[in-house]
């Protein structure tokens, strides 16, 4: 059996898992456009900011294609999927085979176009480690920075920057930070908590025009930058899917096992769709534990095991300067509102059962009880959900479920050993 | 195998103790640390003797002492109940398979946290539904062992437990 | 304060060097004592509370803690000792009885201290217990006189019915409602592994154990508290509790508040009524209503089970045996003056019965002298503390000991002698649910067995250096034993003679 994979990151690896966990028997061969070991994508900033080192990113250990037999193959693009012959056309002209083929293609940045924009000469996006190596390269203490994007991306790369550039701005159009996460409450408290780092935001807003060194802003604001960042967004990197004839939509679509349409030919991570339970709605679940989740059961699945990853939600575990932020699922529904020193924190109800919730803090502690009520779709009336509200604890299960959870349950005791 | 339970909606339930899907999976049976409810007092020795044990220092005086402690069990408690929660050690590990640096780890049967790749992002404690995991004294994440590590090598809160409320057991299904 | 005022007679001292604050000492503490100061970040402890039950200082995981009586002191009086100065303000206080729990701590003569076992050597050679047959197996019942035969001359072994105990030692009466659930369980259990008895006590038998039937006497007081025909059936033997060797002549007063719950429904009296039981029982007032009720219970249980009469050491013991054992009862209980209680008056407690020593030898002795030792099987207790006390009981005549604090203090008793307060630290006499907690059956059989186990084996050992190789022959061979320092008086009452005779 020939597995191929298109992509080296947390799908494709996840796959590998999945495989290796049916077959330790067939080839796997990866197929990597950049020239790295499989890194961590979302530990860039932190390699920025010092708080890790190139070694250490590795997402897994030196050895882990040799012990998984993976034939790996960097700096390789893949240009085109013949699916009718079961292989994949790399840009130096090989053609690799396949019996099945994953496709983990990520994602690539937006970067809308504005007038002016090529005139700008040191421009990044933020989103691969070249991307990040480049920008430290460019950046010095001298340096003016601006990002476009007040999202997760924008500001951890300002976090990275922080306190080796001269200064940060951020431009977004939406009226609030963070806005695909939080709340305007919520965001508004890290806004300040930022500002009070010294990052300027100017918020419903957006460049007009760029020229040279100097960006204007719809508002009417110019703004001296040395460095430019555009960090609005990115999108599912679907170009290889879609001219092999697999069925996309905004991302590559897919089932609860990992299949596209075309027989053989599997996708996970940033560049498909998944079933989002928490809003019922399928859509880009862009995020690093769902990536694993779905490579590893389209892995599973190709090795001709059985597994279906069916309750995908979004969720965030995002800090910047000791303030953490956890979020999941959807905003929907009634709300539980509790703003404390120690806390702020959002609970959304429906249909009796927990839709999503925002929390914001210093010390956040058991958020994947609330994670869990989500994804297991908990009725809340089984649950003391006036305990829950208050903090995430089992004391508002009931003794049967710690019993299960945490117990040797009756069943178990016959069988057990000293 | 502890079955995969539906629950009335008749979804599976994440409890992450369900059988590995895989014949390779490497899903080694060791002993865990179990927690009996019935004998819990709530006393919290497990945490202290847990605290003592993951420090470096021999005597508990000069361990402890003036010390907020980190434990990794954690009690909860009211006038009437008492109990002890620490990781399962789950045959699948949501918290290996969420941690964006792939600092977590299963190794013969015991999940790791490898302390030198973490950044502190607390994607763990987002998903684990065990509430297992929880920033160390340092900065990197921490959760129980099994003592694995620690001074003892057997777990400490099974050793202090007053009452026989907390078992080191193998069980098979 | 002023006049009411009495100083703590315990203080807590805490090492302030190893206490780490783990706050440990005030969660355990059913009284209070210990509390945390968040604003100097440091314990403190209110001496007025303890009760010595040392729960703290067992558990304290620094050993930061200790209990010291205190040096508060009166001028010295050898007449007028600071507690009983002290008892004589709380009764001008309280104009109450006083309540004490526990054995009588007076300092009276422990006689099983002043008795020394023989043992064998050159002329009599001793038995090596790992090698040779060493039996501790024992039958408590009524016993033949006479061999019997059939036509072909095989014995007739028709005998009445008896307990076998693998061990001459058995739990006494301690009943659920003065101790709680979970201490009877562990009694239960162990008596079970054990291969001997535990005895119900006056508060009936809990229907979770049943089950361990076989191994319990229930026994039958003067408030017939528990007694219905099941109850009767569930046991191996039954005991007609006639008298307490804590409390000679009165009866039990178990304070409503502790009756709730299963304790309730066990005794078959509402919840929080007081269970007293009379004095006396009301429907024996001789010998020979003694007699009816133990043929009634034998009636009631078809005549399979032996009944046992219970009696406290008192002056003229002998003679009450005597009547007891021509009733028809197959076991004659007899307790000493210092065994334990619930909670009885003071004054009953310390002054009232005769050590069991002497009673004990008394008994026997009476019971050989008119030829009806036979009749009936002799188990004493009222602190047998160890097995050098049960073996010289069983060598001064005892079938067997009952044992109640030294089955407590294995199951983790302190002594502290609080239990009328019903907020044992330890979980055994207590029955608020966070309390008895604190006593994990699984724990406490284990002990309890291991304390059975260790008594057994020393006695083996003992009875090896003797030279005697069962209970059988050990039981009222007084020739292995010596006085010292006995009045020849003593000495005759015991039926020894002093060491070097």
């Amino acid at each position: 059996m020939k597995y191929v994979i298109i992509g080296n990151s947390t799908a494709a690896v996840g796959c590998i898992e999945g495989i290796r966990s049916v077959d330790n028997k067939g080839e796997i061969a990866v197929i990597s456009s950049e020239q790295h070991h499989t890194y961590s994508r979302p530990l860039i900033s932190y390699l920025l900011q010092g708080k890790t080192d190139l070694e250490r990113m590795k997402y897994r250990d030196n050895n882990f294609y040799e012990k998984n037999a993976c034939t790996l193959l960097l700096s390789q693009t893949a240009t085109k999927i013949n699916s009718s012959v079961r292989s994949v056309q790399l840009s130096e002209g090989e053609a690799v085979p396949y019996d099945r083929l994953l496709i983990a293609t990520g994602s690539v940045p937006l970067i809308p176009p504005t007038p002016g924009q090529g005139t700008v000469k040191k421009q990044f996006t933020f989103l691969s480690l070249d991307d990040a190596d480049a920008l430290k390269k460019a950046t010095g203490p001298d340096s003016r920075v601006l990002i476009i994007g007040a999202g997760l991306i924008g500001l951890k790369c300002a976090e990275g920057l922080h306190g080796r550039v001269k200064s940060i701005k951020v431009v977004d159009m939406a009226d609030r930070i963070l806005p695909s996460i939080l709340d305007p409450e919520g965001s508004t408290l890290v806004q300040r908590h930022l500002e009070k780092e010294g990052i300027l935001f100017y918020l419903s807003d957006t460049v007009s025009e760029y020229s040279g060194n100097t960006a204007a802003l719809k508002s009417g604001v110019e703004i001296g930058f040395d460095v430019l960042v555009t960090a609005v967004g990115v999108r599912p990197n679907v170009s290889l899917a879609q001219n092999a004839g697999i069925e996309i939509r905004r991302g590559i679509l897919t089932d609860s096992t990992g299949r596209t349409n075309l027989d053989g030919i599997y996708a996970a991570g940033d560049c498909c769709e998944s079933h989002d339970i928490s809003s019922d709605e399928n859509r880009v679940l862009a995020l690093l534990p769902n990536a694993y989740l779905q490579g590893e059961c389209a892995g599973v699945n190709m090795a001709g095991g059985e597994k279906v990853f069916d309750n995908a939600i979004p969720m965030n575990a995002i800090g910047f300067w000791g303030l953490h932020i956890q979020s999941a699922g959807t905003y929907t529904g009634d709300v539980y509102r509790e703003n404390t020193k120690q806390e702020y924190k959002l609970l959304y109800t429906k249909d009796g059962v927990l839709k999503g919730f925002i929390r914001i803090g210093k010390e956040l502690s058991a958020t994947g009880i609330y994670t869990a009520l989500i994804r297991n779709r908990t009725p809340l009336d089984s649950i003391d959900f006036e305990l829950i509200c208050k903090k995430p604890q089992f004391m508002a299960f009931a003794a049967e479920k710690r019993r299960e959870m945490f117990g040797i349950t009756p069943g178990e005791e016959e069988g057990y050993l000293l | 195998m502890k079955k995969i339970k539906k629950s009335d909606t008749g979804h599976e339930e994440l409890f992450c103790n369900t059988a590995p899907s895989g014949k390779y999976s490497k899903a080694v049976r060791t002993k865990r640390v179990y927690v009996d409810e019935k004998w819990c007092l709530g006393c919290r020795l497990c945490e202290y003797h847990c605290a003592h044990a993951n420090s470096s220092e021999k005597d508990m005086v000069r361990a402890l002492k003036d010390r907020t402690i980190r434990p990794r069990i954690h009690i909860e408690s009211d006038e009437h109940i008492s109990f002890a929660v620490s990781c399962r050690h789950c045959d699948e590990p949501i918290c290996v398979k969420s941690c964006i640096a792939g600092a977590i780890s299963k190794l013969n049967g015991i999940v790791r946290i490898d302390k030198n790749k973490c950044v502190g992002c607390l994607t763990c404690v987002l998903v684990c539904p065990y509430a297992a995991i929880a920033p160390s004294e340092d900065g990197p994440m921490q959760k129980c062992e099994l003592c694995t590590q620690s001074r003892t090598g057997t777990p400490a809160c099974v050793m202090g437990c007053p009452n026989q409320a907390i078992l080191f057991e193998e069980v098979t299904g | 304060m002023g006049i009411h005022y009495l100083y703590p007679d315990y203080e807590v001292l805490r090492n302030f060097d190893r206490c780490i604050a783990c706050r440990v000492c005030e969660r355990q503490c059913a009284n209070d004592v210990h509390e945390y100061s968040v604003d100097i970040k440091k314990m403190a402890a209110d001496d007025t509370k303890c009760v010595n039950c040392h729960r703290c200082v067992a558990l304290c995981p620094t050993r930061a803690l200790k209990i010291v009586k205190t040096d508060h002191a009166f001028k010295e009086n050898s007449n007028w000792s600071a507690e009983t100065i002290q008892e004589i303000y709380r009764q001008a206080d309280t104009g109450g009885v006083l309540l004490s729990s526990m054995g009588n701590p007076r300092p009276l003569p422990v006689y099983w201290d002043k008795m020394l076992i023989g043992a064998s050597q050159v002329t009599n050679p001793p038995i090596d217990p790992l090698r040779e047959p060493m039996e501790t197996k024992t039958y408590l019942g009524q016993k033949s006189t006479k061999i019997r035969r059939d036509k072909n001359g095989k014995i007739l072994c028709d005998c009445a019915p008896q307990l076998e105990l693998a061990t001459p030692i058995l739990f006494s009466a301690m009943s659920y409602g003065s101790i709680s659930y979970n201490a009877h369980e562990s009694l239960a259990r162990a008596a079970q592994a054990l291969g001997i008895y535990y005895n119900t006590g006056e508060g009936g038998l809990h229907s979770d154990f049943y089950q361990y039937g076989s191994n319990t006497i229930v026994q039958v007081a003067s408030g017939r508290f528990g007694v219905h025909k099941d109850y009767l059936n569930a046991g191996a033997a039954i005991e007609i509790k006639m008298g307490q060797g804590a409390k000679p002549g009165i009866g039990g007063h178990l304070p409503g508040a502790k009756i709730v719950g299963d304790v309730s429904m066990t005794r078959m009296i509402p919840e929080g009524s007081d269970a007293i039981s009379p004095a006396p029982h009301h429907d024996i007032y001789s010998i020979e209503d003694l007699r009816q009720l133990v043929l009634s219970l034998k009636k009631a249980t078809n005549h399979q089970k032996p009944v046992s009469v219970k009696i406290a050491a008192v002056h003229n013991v002998a003679a009450i045996a005597s009547g007891i054992a021509r009733s028809g009862a197959d076991i004659i209980v007899i307790d000493g003056f210092r065994g334990g209680t619930g909670a009885a008056p003071t004054r009953i407690r310390d002054t009232v019965g005769i050590p069991i020593e002497l009673a004990l030898a008394a008994v026997d002795q009476r019971l050989r002298d008119e030829g009806i030792r036979n009749n009936v099987s002799l188990v004493v207790g009222g602190s047998i503390r160890n097995s050098a006390d049960a073996l010289k009981a069983i060598l001064l005549g005892a079938d067997a000991v009952y044992i109640a604090t030294s089955a407590l203090l294995a199951l983790g008793c302190h002594l502290c002698r609080s239990c009328h307060s019903g907020k044992c630290n330890w979980g055994i006499a207590t029955q608020r649910p966070e309390l008895a907690k604190r006593l994990n059956p699984n724990t406490g059989y284990q002990r309890l067995c291991n304390l059975v186990h260790a008594w057994t084996h020393e006695i083996k050992e003992m009875m090896g250096g003797m030279g005697v190789g069962s209970i059988e022959a050990a039981r009222g061979n007084r020739l292995m034993l010596r006085g010292i320092g006995l009045t020849d008086k003593e000495l005759e009452i015991l039926g020894i003679r002093h060491a070097g005779e």
